[in-house]
């Protein structure tokens, strides 16, 4: 069974963000970029299904410039067997939507026919948490997203997804294909070894001109400002519980 | 010395990459060894430091993630990298914790290399996979009367039938307490000096190796230090490394070659220390100001980027020169002795930028001092490497 897992590269999480001073977008400039975290725990789920026996392949895509590849080559390198970039200059955090991109995955999932398809349940630029929704609405195929648990059952045609909800942790059963989007709890991805490092220089890596596909990737929606949070102000102390209410009341405007 | 003329120049200039820019893959490793070093050694540096030894899950760790292999080729189940490589692997550990990179060194660039040089292939296919997979290696040189005299050593090997039995005490023995394989080096005919002196594979556990006590240290205290005693140990004819009487070879080699790899421990642990300090000094404020905006202390953090820099272009470029299969016994010592003292000022000067807290165990930098000084001891001293540097140099100027 082959799945298809999809990798967002971003700004590295731990890298202090800087608003550009035009506010047009945040500064990408000679900053540290990595695999979105949740398409890391993807990545890591599809190498255990591998591992286990459940996968038979597992292919790498991902939708971006050609500096994406470094991401695709740590898939690779965790384990994955093939990888595929579709080029695109679009900028992949505010120009490239999920639209976008679920339709770029459609064409991959008609090319390639895995029978489950793993994203990270968000990117951690733009927060959407919708590609691997609007996929699955595409594709007509049953989704399980923010998944903390997968258990196939063993004739390999459904498979029972774990996700964590507000209320608690809501078990769902799927058939195959479906679409899984992985969240935080889900595993603890593997560092990439170094004799895995060498062997994924020897793996497929195939580029391809995002436009070559006849989708329309043209961005709907238009950001008109990106702006810094408020800076943080100190706290302070009150001496009572009354003027705690008024401060919450007519200060911080948080309580009718 | 010939000068390039301008054409020429210009042409080679251009196809040369910045020596601290790296390719797509190093950058790579880099990431990966930072981020295992950052996750899992991190969390476990200060309680080695203080309890003096290594958390039992760091060794199984760094085999498992192709650290301690990174010049052993694939066939003998390595990570298939090169020396560079392996210098970056130091580095970034380093950055973290230095007395596991020098563990990680020792058995990188002289174990391992020893092997690969100068083992038969036989010796090879018995020990470049597991010191690939889960062996680590020891390197028994110095003696109580023999350190930077390290020719002067008295372990003795008398042959007998089959081998030789080896009866001496090594000292300052890194890695003795993790080892399962000691590189030994003994003299097997005190008459002939050092051309007496041959390398021998012992196994440990074999009769009459023991490690003796681990000696209570200043720095990378948790690699374990030890004495090393041979008590007529028996070491069969085929473990013999190299030729007999070429021990001096086999470790003159490999010490210069790892001299490259401490100074890329140097580095490491200098950047360690460096990035403590400045965030901290971009945060705290003092007379309403934050103190890394005043002139004073932007000259001084100025100032030790630069000898960072300069320290790591010494070192890559040694590392560089040594891969290309060029002469590089100068530019290594120099870069062993610029780095160790490089480390040693800059944890020093990251000690009083953070002020009281700095002097405090609270805080990474106070060890990063105390891990310094061995920079300018171990792997051949400070004076031994200006000696070396001389040696070289008057190589020029010898006398009609």
């Amino acid at each position: 069974m082959r799945a298809l897992v999809a990798v967002k590269r971003v700004i590295d999480y731990a890298v202090k963000v800087r608003v550009k001073p035009d506010k047009s977008g945040v500064e990408l400039n000679n900053i540290k970029m990595s695999m979105n975290p949740f398409c890391e725990i993807a990545v890591e789920e599809g190498v255990r299904l591998k591992e286990a026996g459940t996968l038979s392949e597992l292919v790498a895509v991902s939708c971006g410039p050609d500096k994406s590849q470094e991401s695709l080559r740590q898939a690779l390198a965790m384990g994955a067997d093939r990888a595929i970039l579709l080029k695109t200059d679009y900028r992949t955090d505010m120009e490239l939507q999920p639209l976008a991109v679920a339709k770029l995955l459609k064409k991959m999932v008609e090319k390639e026919d895995p029978m489950v398809v793993l994203l990270g349940k968000q990117a951690i630029d733009d927060d959407s948490n919708q590609t691997g929704q609007l996929l699955a609405g595409m594709l007509g195929w049953p989704q399980a997203t923010f998944a903390s648990k997968l258990a196939f059952n063993s004739g390999l045609t459904g498979v029972d997804v774990t996700r964590e909800v507000d209320a608690g942790l809501q078990t769902i059963s799927l058939k195959l294909p479906c679409v899984v989007t992985c969240d935080l709890r889900l595993n603890q991805p593997r560092y990439a070894t170094l004799p895995n490092l060498m062997k994924a220089k020897k793996k497929p890596l195939e580029v391809v001109d995002a436009a070559s596909l006849g989708v329309d990737m043209s961005p709907r929606l238009e950001y008109l400002s990106v702006e810094e949070p408020p800076k943080r102000e100190g706290g302070r102390k009150v001496d009572s519980v009354d003027e705690l209410l008024d401060k919450l009341r007519n200060e911080a405007k948080v309580l009718a | 010395m010939a000068v390039p003329c301008a054409r020429q120049a210009a042409r080679c200039f251009s196809s040369r990459q910045p020596l601290t820019v790296f390719s797509e893959d190093q950058r790579m490793l880099q990431e990966t060894v930072r981020k295992f070093a950052v996750e899992q050694i991190g969390p476990l540096v200060h309680k080695m430091d203080e309890q003096s030894a290594f958390d039992p899950s760091i060794v199984p760790a760094l085999f498992e993630q192709g650290l301690m292999g990174v010049e052993i080729p694939a066939e003998y189940d390595g990570s298939a990298m090169g020396f560079v490589e392996a210098c970056l692997v130091v580095e970034e550990i380093a950055r973290v914790d230095p007395a596991v990179a020098v563990m990680v060194d020792i058995h990188n660039t002289l174990i391992n290399r020893c092997l690969y040089v100068f083992g038969t292939d036989e010796q090879k296919k018995e020990y470049l996979p597991k010191l690939a997979t889960n062996t680590v290696g020891s390197f028994c040189l110095s003696e109580a009367g023999s350190g930077s005299d390290a020719f002067a050593l008295q372990a003795r090997a008398r042959e007998v039938d089959n081998g030789y039995r080896i009866t001496g005490v090594k000292q300052w023995i890194s890695n003795s307490k993790e080892a399962g394989l000691f590189i030994v080096f003994a003299t097997v005919d005190p008459a002939k000096r050092h051309r007496g002196i041959t390398a021998f594979l012992v196994d440990a556990g074999t009769p009459g190796l023991e490690i003796g006590q681990k000696y209570d240290k200043l720095g990378i205290r948790a690699s374990s230090t030890c004495e090393v005693i041979l008590n007529d140990v028996f070491v069969p004819r085929g473990k013999v490394l190299g030729n007999v009487g070429e021990g001096y070879k086999v470790a003159i080699e490999s010490l210069n070659e790892g001299r490259i790899g401490i100074a890329a421990q140097m580095v490491g642990l200098a950047q360690g220390a460096y990035d403590v300090a400045l965030p901290y000094i971009h945060d705290r404020k003092q007379f309403g100001s934050r103190i890394a905006d005043f002139q004073g202390m932007k000259f001084q953090y100025a100032e030790a980027r630069m000898e960072l820099e300069a320290a790591r272009l010494l070192v890559y470029n040694a590392a560089a020169l040594k891969e290309a299969n060029m002469p590089f016994t100068a530019e290594a010592a120099m870069a062993k002795l610029y780095a160790g003292r490089v480390a040693e000022r800059i944890a020093s000067q990251c000690i009083e930028w953070l002020g009281g807290y700095g002097f405090t165990k609270d805080y990474a930098v106070e060890k990063f001092f105390r891990d310094s000084k061995i920079g300018s001891i171990y792997e051949g001293t400070s004076n031994i490497q200006l000696e070396t540097i001389a040696k070289l140099i008057q190589a020029d100027y010898k006398s009609s």
